[in-house]
């Protein structure tokens, strides 16, 4: 089913509220092979200079994915695009990073579709969101742009 | 940190089914195409395949034995081939320019089969 253009770019998310937790970030330096203990172990963390365990610069998508949008969802097909999982590809994917994350910061996550265009006399459909994360301060921590590719025949 | 310098090779696998199953837990990403194979076959794969994000985060780490990740300013990626199953990801890059105290550099990921996986651009803070 292709992605009506009209009916999503330019939608914007609720704001989701996610807590970065240590646990996720220890699990996921385990999964990443990680082998710097900054990432896994809160003492090697503090002893680095950091408050906690920071995120790893992707970690960002994770978060977004913690915490599917009830409006927009790329999956979500009452109140998303409805994408059908076995089409998807992920195209590109784009980080900005304005301040270090750490476990424990609570950040508020809002998601835009920005552009939906086709490639190849639309057979492929490419979906672009752009998420924004912010601290209950209001300060920009760190933006990510997503590109998913959705194959159509 | 000049022009044509050249990031110290990161490489990482062989991609397991293992690997794929811890990398959709703790990255969130629960798209059946990583882990399942009947599901992966369904939309017409010859089986699962790596996580774009899993090579995007070893190449994190790549960067990082060259910088400290909050020197990390923006960096952006394509996906340009699937990363098979059993493949090994090999994470490179150099510089491209220096301009002041910033630098651009450019990244990649390669299979053991010297595959292009993803290509992209990253933009570090130097002192």
């Amino acid at each position: 089913m292709r992605i009506d253009r009209d009916a999503h770019v330019g939608v914007v998310s609720e704001p989701r509220t996610v807590t970065v937790e240590a646990g996720f970030l220890t699990f996921f330096a385990k999964a990443t092979g990680e082998t710097d203990p900054v990432y896994f172990d809160a003492d090697a963390a503090r002893a680095a200079g950091h408050p906690a365990i920071p995120a790893p610069p992707t970690y960002l998508f994770s978060l977004a994915l913690s915490a599917p949008a009830r409006r927009g969802d790329l999956f979500d097909a009452d109140h998303g695009l409805g994408i059908d999982m076995m089409r998807v590809l992920h195209g590109e994917q784009r980080f900005t990073h304005h301040a270090p994350i750490h476990a424990g910061d609570v950040l508020i996550l809002t998601t835009t579709t920005s552009d939906i265009y086709d490639k190849k006399g639309g057979a492929l459909q490419f979906v672009v969101q752009e998420t924004r994360a912010e601290d209950r301060a209001g300060v920009l921590r760190a933006e990510m742009r997503m590109v998913t590719v959705v194959r159509h025949g | 940190m000049g022009e044509g310098d050249i990031l110290p090779e990161l490489v990482r696998g062989p991609i397991t089914r293992h690997t794929l199953a811890l990398f959709a837990g703790a990255s969130h990403d629960h798209v059946p195409l990583h882990t399942d194979s009947d599901f992966a076959r369904a939309a017409g794969m010859d089986d699962v395949f790596a996580h774009g994000m899993l090579s995007m985060a070893y190449l994190a780490q790549a960067l990082r034995c060259w910088v400290s990740a909050e020197r990390l300013l923006s960096w952006n990626v394509r996906f340009t081939a699937i990363t098979p199953l059993h493949a090994t990801v090999h994470c490179r890059g150099h510089v491209i320019e220096r301009d002041g105290n910033r630098a651009r550099l450019s990244i990649g990921a390669w299979t053991d089969r010297n595959l292009q996986t993803l290509d992209g651009t990253a933009v570090i803070a130097l002192d």
